[in-house]
């Protein structure tokens, strides 16, 4: 075989949280979300690299805790390391806190597949004064390699593709764990039996300890009647006895252990506190918005004087060509005012997913979970199905995609149901919008109260959908919480140049189409190009929604249509006004006075506006996040139900506010 | 005695993990299985905890920490 070509096939394999996709991101340069909670990765991902000259083939795995079928991402995993032609498989473990982690290292060595020890976090072990014998370590793992990287400051990536080239041709490792006599001969017979019925395997003795463990996928795979040989399941004495042999390994090469994560634990004792815990995450999600909001005004500035400047330049220069003067209209009223003041709130996305990236990979996120766990319960869900809904807080697509890490199907739909209701990036240029055009200096307590009605929202929801559905109440929380520390640059600058490319890419192309497409209906009418636009197509289908939006203070066919574009993306309700009212600059002072002037010349006054925030707030998501969630609810009944309701319940909470607010101001 | 009756900043051992089949298996391969040593790190009110485990800390509803069992572990 010429080795130089075939690529070697590495798979990275470990525990949740242990750095895996940090890693791969390092080796790769590809730039993947890397978060603080498990269910981030859910399904494998493929990257390439090389070293001295071969080509190497890297996948990332869903991280686990065990190779058992209990959960998706274990399934994924195991398939992932089953199914590919995996040559040697990179266990990823997270080197300060070992025991936990050698667990899945003692299943992955049973597989018979050479196995390399990538021991992360090795500055982490460092700064707490711990100490780990590496020489003694892989003496007591069946000699495989062991080496420390470390993800965040990216050393030992070479030394770790280094062992992988060379050790891929090698054997696999001997035997690590050696069970108790009478589980060995358990372990013997049904070898034997394997033998017999499907012939020589070569990972035989896993096949064995799975059956033993009467584990489901592989008796799928190898049915084998094993009565009288197998009576019970052994799962039980199997993971206590491969936790007795991790205790061993632990004690003889882990020194200092306990010395320093006293860290960790005080920081809990306020962050976790029994009656703090809920004002001090309200209190830290203000900060957040508070920052979103004053220091990305503080940065706006320059975007818009930016955006003016090439806004007349661009005017100037088609007028100087000679262009038509429709044409003219496309780009300037069109295209530049939509896209353009969409790109002008980029200061303000950018701040908020800066100060998210902070909390995930602080480790903050997933005390969250602990937090709110009991006000969780009491609708029928876990502390963990908050934590979708906290990264609703960015973008519904990958909120919804977060919820595979729940456990039930029941569980995950409910939570997809009042997911949307936590307010995504694209909702937040509509609040600082409208809050600063009709709510002055009190801009940001509304915008936060928009942020807080749509949790209670979510909340309120998720209790009525439990009353009906009569489920009992559930408290399951399961789950790890990381050790705090200090936010990694690259990682932090990874997760929100990413999120910033995919506004930018939204502005590109959705929003740049959603804006030609309204100059269109706008100028169009059933005779042609139209003088007046309120002979437009656009304001023959907005003019059918005033007598449904009248009671919740929208009606005018101009916020018709504006509702109807923000289907495409929310932040086109924004880019519809720009390009409605023919302002070139919504986002700058002037831009404001001039729409607020025009708006309240038609009564449009801030209870109006309030209930027009309430209604972007709550109504029906764009249309990526509807396609997301068809495709992970794999229901088109189910999806186009929740498209109806969430209308519904915006109408009716706009209407509430509208009307309630009509008597009080 | 059960986990969720234990108190803060206590030792304990485990002695039997009686939770539904499922969450037991899962418990057991996060390590925690008869004689396994758990601190109780923080707790509220309605039973839910933290617990540091293998050198790792775990948040647990309350349904989950009823079905552990523990006893005080000697000084």
């Amino acid at each position: 075989m010429n080795k130089e070509n075939c690529p070697i096939t590495v798979a990275f394999v470990g525990n949740p949280n242990c750095g895996k996709t940090t890693l791969f991101n390092a080796f790769t340069g590809a730039k993947l979300k890397v978060a603080n909670w498990p269910g981030v990765t859910v399904e494998r991902v493929e990257g390439e690299t090389s070293y001295e000259g071969h080509p190497i083939r890297v996948i990332d795995t869903p991280g686990v805790y065990s190779l058992t079928s209990y959960t998706i991402e274990e399934i994924v995993t195991r398939k992932c390391i089953e199914e590919e032609n995996i040559d040697v498989i990179i266990n990823v473990v997270d080197a300060s806190s070992m025991e936990r982690n050698l667990y899945l290292t003692m299943q992955l060595l049973e597989l018979k597949k050479p196995v390399i020890l990538a021991l992360n976090m090795m500055d982490i072990v460092e700064e707490r004064g711990m100490e780990i014998d590496l020489h003694r370590l892989p003496e007591m793992l069946g000699h495989i390699p062991v080496v420390p990287v470390s993800a965040r400051r990216r050393t030992g990536l070479d030394v770790l593709m280094h062992a992988v080239v060379h050790h891929y041709e090698e054997g696999p490792q001997g035997i690590v764990v050696r069970y108790a006599p009478q589980l060995e001969t358990k372990i013997g017979q049904v070898e034997a039996a394997l033998r017999n019925r499907y012939g020589n395997m070569d990972n035989l003795r896993w096949h064995a300890i799975k059956m033993l463990e009467y584990d489901e996928e592989v008796y799928k795979d190898h049915p084998l009647n094993l009565t009288g040989i197998v009576d019970y399941s052994y799962e039980k004495d199997i993971i206590n006895e491969k936790y007795n042999y991790i205790e061993e390994v632990v004690a003889e090469c882990l020194f200092n252990k306990e010395k320093q994560a006293a860290m960790t634990d005080r920081i809990d004792q306020f962050l976790t506190h029994p009656l703090w815990g809920i004002p001090i995450f309200l209190g830290i999600m203000a900060l957040v918005f508070f920052l979103t909001f004053t220091v990305g005004d503080y940065l706006k500035g320059y975007f818009e004087t930016g955006l003016e400047y090439f806004s007349e330049g661009f005017l100037a220069g088609l007028q100087a060509m000679g262009v038509s003067p429709w044409l003219i209209s496309l780009l300037v009223d069109g295209i530049v005012a939509g896209v353009g003041g969409i790109l002008t709130f980029l200061p303000n996305i950018f701040i908020l997913f800066l100060a998210l990236a902070f909390l995930e990979d602080s480790g903050y996120m997933a005390r969250v979970a602990y937090v709110m766990n009991e006000t969780m319960s009491r609708v029928g869900l876990s502390g963990k199905a908050f934590l979708p809904m906290l990264l609703g807080f960015g973008c519904t697509v990958p909120a919804v995609m977060a919820t595979r890490a729940l456990a039930t199907e029941r569980d995950r739909r409910r939570t997809i149901l009042i997911t949307p209701f936590m307010s995504c990036s694209a909702r937040l240029p509509i609040y600082v919008l409208f809050a600063q055009m009709f709510f002055g200096k009190h801009a940001l307590l509304v915008a936060y109260s928009l942020y807080l009605i749509g949790l209670l929202a979510a909340i309120g929801i998720a209790y009525v959908v439990h009353k009906i559905g009569g489920s009992q109440q559930e408290d399951g929380l399961l789950i790890e919480l990381p050790e705090y520390k200090t936010p990694n640059a690259r990682t932090v600058a990874i997760y929100v140049w990413e999120k910033v490319e995919d506004y930018l890419t939204k502005a590109g192309t959705t929003i740049f189409v959603a804006s030609i497409v309204l100059w269109f209906v706008l100028n169009m009418g059933p005779g042609g190009i139209v003088e007046e636009v309120s002979q437009s197509f656009a304001a023959m289908i907005g003019r059918c929604l005033v007598p449904i939006l009248k009671p919740a203070g929208l009606g005018s066919w101009q916020i018709g249509v504006a509702l109807i574009s923000g289907l495409s993306a929310k932040e086109v309700v924004v880019s519809s006004f720009s390009v409605l009212y023919g302002i070139s600059n919504i986002n700058s002072g002037a831009g404001m006075t001039e729409l607020s002037h025009i708006l309240s010349l038609q009564g449009f006054g801030p209870v109006n506006a309030y209930a027009l925030m309430v209604f972007c707030l709550m109504y029906t998501p764009c249309v990526a996040a509807i396609g997301t969630i068809k495709r992970e609810t794999k229901s088109l009944s189910w999806t186009g139900g929740m498209v109806l309701f969430q209308l519904a319940a915006a109408w009716i909470m706009a209407v509430i506010v509208f009307q309630v607010g009509s008597l009080i101001f | 005695m059960k986990l969720n009756e234990g108190e803060i900043g206590k030792n304990y051992v485990v002695t039997g993990v009686l939770a539904e089949k499922r969450v037991a298996r899962r418990l057991e391969a996060l390590g925690v299985n008869q004689q396994t040593p758990v601190i109780i790190l923080n707790k509220k009110g309605s039973g839910s905890l933290i617990i540091k485990v293998r050198g790792t800390r775990l948040a647990l509803g309350r349904q989950i920490a009823e079905g552990i069992a523990v006893k005080e572990a000697k000084k």
